[in-house]
């Protein structure tokens, strides 16, 4: 996320650069460095990502929940600033829940309106914010197929783009995406500083939202070094 | 990221012009070679523990202006609402006006209510705050408290985020502190061994950096009472004066 971060001057830290007793990663904005990916199966999706959360150099929160839900079968991934990613994702919760409950639906939201509201905030107020989010879930029936049956994002995604090519197929089934995932997931956070800690899997489907942790020992492991 | 940036009239929101104005004014201060009045700062340690029947908050008690500690036993961890309380870290005065503007506001939406506030409304209020402000308000939080739905533990930055944990530490001394709960805490645990934790933590960032300091302050928060132990250790009396030196208090 630098090349966003070089744009907006940040006046806060230039008023308390006297004050050497507290250190600088105190007034560093926290950011969610990030892996995050979403893959699509028949019959639903898989989202997952890493758990890690910092401030400059250190690891503010090391079992983070990136995977936010914003509707019963709704989910976003959220990648940049905490604050800001946050306060989007209740926005747009707030919205759907008046969305499905002041305009009386029968059917549930599509994931679609979600990604709309979404959109909006995020390029309304882009000067100021800074996020990415990707926006999955099981949404009754869509007239538009989903453009990208799989999405990755977050600063650890450049490291798998060509591991997501070689190793994506359509028609993969919930178990090998699972698989997929978690795979991916953990070679980001293998190289990727910004990433790490627990890899958070969702499954999105009619049935429901299952949702499961994998350790970091128990992740799969790569290369024997 | 769009790299034209067409001005546009404000529409809504808080206007933040008079930092850039602000920031001119430092650049031309320090050319004369003044400097601008520094902010008392809570160089500090903060900590919040989660265990069986409710939670622990711990904070140092010094208050440093630039390199001079100011207050020797300031009071850190303040009332948000009876079953709720919250220390903080930062500028001193926007840690304390925050937490008592939400203080305020808690307890009218507690009377509306007719209920016993929640930590997550105090959490949802404060972040909300913070974020409208864009980090501006420098203020960073650990708020505990017990509720209907038991022990709850947040902290939050100055610019808004939060994070829900089992233990938290915020503040110039929050990694000493972490290492000691990294270390040390399990879930469960009772409350002599919540309280000596969080004391411990306190203590480490107390010796270990210079913006903390003095006392430790103890906030124990159970369904049916709280304990604000002010102060729980004296870890930094000061020395005796006998003859013509001082005798100093050995440091534990």
């Amino acid at each position: 996320m630098a090349a966003p971060a070089a744009m907006i001057p940040y006046f806060g830290q230039q008023m308390s650069s006297k004050n050497d007793l507290v250190p600088d990663w105190t007034r560093q904005e926290v950011s969610t460095g990030t892996t995050i990916m979403a893959v699509e199966y028949d019959g639903g999706v898989v989202i997952g990502a890493d758990s890690r959360t910092t401030t400059g150099a250190y690891i503010a929160n090391r079992v983070t929940d990136k995977l936010t839900p914003i509707h019963d079968r709704i989910f976003c991934c959220r990648s940049g600033s905490a604050a800001d990613t946050q306060a989007i994702a209740d926005v747009v919760t707030y919205h759907l829940n008046v969305h499905s409950g002041v305009i009386e639906l029968d059917e549930p939201p599509l994931v679609e309106t979600a990604a709309n509201l979404f959109r909006a905030s995020c390029y309304r107020y882009r000067e100021e914010l800074t996020a990415g989010i990707l926006v999955a879930g099981w949404g009754g029936v869509s007239f538009k197929k989903i453009l990208n049956p799989v999405a990755v994002g977050g600063s650890g995604s450049t490291y798998i783009y060509g591991f997501m090519d070689s190793n994506y197929k359509p028609g993969l089934n919930k178990d090998q995406c699972l698989e997929l995932t978690a795979a991916a997931l953990s070679l980001a956070m293998e190289r990727d500083g910004s990433s790490g800690g627990v890899v958070r899997l969702a499954t999105i489907s009619e049935e429901g939202v299952e949702r499961r942790v994998i350790l970091g020992n128990q992740l799969p492991k790569f290369s024997s070094h | 990221m769009a790299t034209l940036a067409v001005t546009r009239p404000p529409f809504g929101g808080f206007s933040f012009e008079n930092c850039k104005r602000n920031a001119v004014i430092e650049g031309e201060v320090n050319k004369v070679g003044c400097s601008l009045p520094a902010a008392r700062k809570t160089g500090t340690t903060i900590c919040g523990v989660i265990f069986k029947d409710g939670v622990v908050l711990g904070a140092d008690t010094r208050a440093t202006e630039g390199m001079v500690v100011a207050d020797k036993n300031c009071s850190k961890i303040h009332y948000i609402s009876p079953n709720i309380y919250c220390c903080g870290a930062g500028t001193a005065a926007d840690t304390e006006m925050t937490t008592q503007i939400i203080s305020s506001n808690l307890e009218l939406h507690s009377l509306s209510t007719g209920r016993l506030p929640r930590v997550a409304t105090a959490n949802r209020m404060l972040k909300q705050m913070l974020f409208r402000y864009q980090g501006y308000i420098g203020a960073a939080l650990v708020l505990g408290g017990v509720d209907c739905n038991g022990p709850h533990l947040y902290s939050i930055y100055p610019h808004g985020s939060t994070d829900k944990l089992p233990y938290v530490t915020m503040g110039s001394g929050s990694l000493a502190a972490m290492a000691v709960f990294e270390d040390r805490y399990k879930p469960d645990m009772e409350e002599e061994d919540a309280k000596r934790l969080v004391r411990d933590a306190i203590a480490a960032g107390i010796f270990n950096d210079l913006g903390s300091g003095s006392n430790i302050d103890l906030c124990v928060i159970t369904k049916s009472k709280v304990d604000y132990i002010r102060p729980h250790d004296e870890v930094n009396k000061k020395g005796i004066r006998m003859n013509e030196t001082l005798q100093l208090e050995s440091l534990c």
